[in-house]
């Protein structure tokens, strides 16, 4: 973790290759430093943070005046501080009859704060839990208490995450969580409080600083899908291979206790919709025995989306996973105990996250629990389906290469789509889809679910989402258009966004059916595409070209009635 | 530690938190001789000194220095 004067010296470099989010900073106490150390951690993640801050104790002035200047600023991103130490002040001043009330007083607040802020602002709202002051006044008995200010305080931090579960756009990032592992002597300086107001101490703000701008980076899809780990001394103890399937350590005994609970943690992530992979030096029918076999194995053979064991060099291992998964190095984390074979594939794929593993195994989950390498903005019942993706994935590419013709195919796997309109089911996972789809995203504009709701009742704009199963399994929502009505005979595609995993299928060429016949139903004559270039989306450069559409004036456009309708496998469900 | 001795170690700090290599101390200079002597920078710096000399002002010593030397006094009391 780079330290403050680090993080400044950040903010000397060029951020004109970055991606530029702007981002209102309200707080009530001093938040200059934590400005800095926002921008500074914000680009070592990629990011211009292009910052407002609000001047000292201006939160609800800004946020309830429509002409302030936060409005005027229009963030896409608006964090609000309001320190422990400010509520203190204010549970300080109550009646002592009306001290059980704090915690629902600051929620009414932070409640009214939201509300003023997402009517006026298409952004996100990023909330500061409460850190921990015990006042002391009633020992342990505060827990008792319910009028003690620690009551109060744990009372409103369990009450804030509630709201943020019913709330798509307002994001807790958890202050309290870094006070607890990094101490309360860490996280506040007194004598910097008393002569800045700041609450948070120097060496704090790096932390504090990598947690709110990971929240952000998820936001904005910077975000890990894939672990990939080795087994031998990584999963398990000792090598497999010599010791013996009987022989590993595992379960409760000794050694065996990390592993086995350095598993449930790989479980729960996987439950979570992280993909898990393996790639070992091993011989793959002894390897997977472990899986089938050994009875204190928490991760299954299902649990793996795809399995490599093999004698060869892993740089190239990974390169094949990379490529079955199709998804970038930059999301996916590799762990290994040995630090030769670390360094080899640090060299080569420099994109990989590897973490370096503490060399006693029971410090690896202590270690990974800090790097906080899984931050996400979502989670929907589509992540905890992902794994079955994959492995259907994996399967179907075993079967069509048992199809000389590709149609035959395409045929064989009985695919049907449904297509509807955007509506509150479907919202969350189009949100996902929208902040996370790189490559096959055409224009790259990322949606909200509450601007996404807004598209709903919008008129002139219409929605389609798309679904596709197969006789292997269901892939779920995996496409996504909004059409605007540019003029009175021609419709814009604002977006055009698939998910990877159902590539070479002829979903293409079923969504552009869908949406010839939708424009020719309400009397368009032309669809409008356009390829905006990023990093990522080199693969959809040629899509329109490709579907047929002809370039005017950097454009693409289909004459909507000399339009021939593609050749299709997929039927409407 | 004698006076200059802390004042050697004080510049050496300075130099760091405002990443400024030319930047030279004597007893007698003030936060307006010193470009990027601001209030942000000066929590900055009275941090780092605390941890150089692992020491800890009060927020009176804080609040009240008008020039490296009185600094100086603060730390010399500290580790004497």
């Amino acid at each position: 973790m780079k330290t403050l004067s680090q993080l400044k010296k950040n903010l000397k470099n060029s951020f004109s290759d970055l991606k530029p989010v702007k981002v209102a900073l309200l707080g009530d106490s001093a938040t200059q430093l934590l400005s800095v150390s926002l921008r500074g951690a914000g680009f070592d993640l990629g990011f211009d943070l292009q910052i407002w801050e609000a001047d000292f104790n201006q939160i609800e002035r800004q946020v309830f005046d429509p002409a302030s200047e936060l409005y005027e600023f229009k963030p896409e991103i608006v964090i609000l501080f309001q320190s422990s130490h400010k509520l203190l002040q204010k549970y300080n001043k109550l009646n002592p009859e009306a001290c059980d009330t704090l915690a629902d007083q600051q929620l009414e607040l932070i409640t009214s704060l939201d509300t003023a802020i997402s009517a006026g602002l298409n952004c996100r709202i990023i909330y500061y839990n409460y850190t921990e002051i015990n006042d002391s006044v009633f020992g342990s008995y505060a827990n008792k208490t319910s009028s003690s200010f620690l009551f109060q305080t744990r009372k409103l931090n369990y009450e804030l995450m509630r709201y943020a579960a019913s709330q798509p756009g307002f994001f807790i990032c958890d202050l309290s969580a870094i006070q607890n592992q990094f101490g309360k002597a860490t996280l506040f300086h007194p004598s910097v409080y008393i002569s800045t107001d700041m609450v948070l101490s120097i060496d704090i703000l790096p932390q504090v600083a990598a947690g709110t701008t990971a929240l952000i980076a998820a936001m904005y899809g910077k975000i890990k899908k894939c672990l990939v780990f080795d087994l031998d001394n990584t999963i398990w103890g000792g090598i497999i291979g010599d010791d013996g399937l009987a022989h590993i350590q595992l379960g409760s005994l000794g050694i065996g206790k990390a592993f086995t609970e350095f598993q449930y943690w790989l479980k729960k992530l996987k439950n979570r919709g992280i993909i898990l992979a393996v790639c070992s030096k091993n011989t793959e029918s002894v390897a997977k025995e472990a899986f089938e076999k050994h009875p204190d194995m928490i991760l299954k053979p299902e649990d793996i989306a795809t399995f490599t064991a093999n004698w060869e060099n892993k740089v190239d291992n990974l390169r094949k996973i990379q490529n079955t998964l199709n998804i970038g190095f930059d999301s996916m984390v590799f762990l290994d105990d040995s630090p030769f074979e670390r360094n080899m594939v640090r060299e080569h794929i420099p994109d990989l996250t590897i973490p370096e593993l503490p060399e006693d195994p029971a410090d690896y989950l202590e270690y990974l629990y800090s790097l906080n390498l899984f931050e996400t903005a979502s989670f929907t019942n589509e992540d905890a389906e992902r794994t079955k993706h994959y492995q259907t994935a994996a399967k179907r590419i075993t079967e069509q290469q048992s199809f000389v013709n590709e149609n035959d195919f395409l045929k064989s796997l009985n695919m049907v789509s449904v297509t509807e309109s955007f509506n509150n089911f479907n919202i969350p996972r189009i949100a996902q889809l929208s902040q996370r789809s790189n490559q096959f995203n055409l224009r790259t504009i990322r949606y909200t679910e509450a601007a996404l709701e807004k598209l709903i009742y919008s008129p002139g704009t219409f929605t389609f989402s798309f679904t596709l199963e197969d006789k292997f399994g269901d892939n779920g929502l995996i496409c996504a258009v909004i059409l605007e009505k540019e003029s009175v005979d021609t419709l814009f595609i604002d977006t055009w966004l698939m998910s990877c995993r159902v590539l070479k299928r002829g979903m293409e060429n079923f969504v552009l059916n869908t949406l010839i016949n939708f424009a020719k139903a309400k009397g368009f004559k032309y669809l409008k595409g356009e390829y905006l270039p990023t990093a990522k989306n080199q693969i959809v450069k040629d899509h329109y070209k490709n579907l047929g559409f002809f370039e005017k004036d950097a454009y693409w456009i289909a004459d909507v009635n000399t339009y021939k309708t593609k050749d299709i496998f997929i039927n409407y469900k | 530690m004698n006076r200059s001795e802390i004042l050697k170690t004080v510049n050496e700090v300075f130099i760091d938190i405002l990443d400024d290599e030319s930047l030279v101390l004597t007893e007698e200079t003030s936060a307006n001789d010193v470009e990027d002597w601001d209030s942000l920078n000066h929590i900055q710096i009275v941090v780092a000194v605390e941890k150089q000399f692992k020491i800890r002002f009060t927020s009176q010593e804080i609040l009240s220095w008008k020039t490296v030397g009185e600094m100086i006094s603060s730390i010399s009391s500290k580790l004497n």
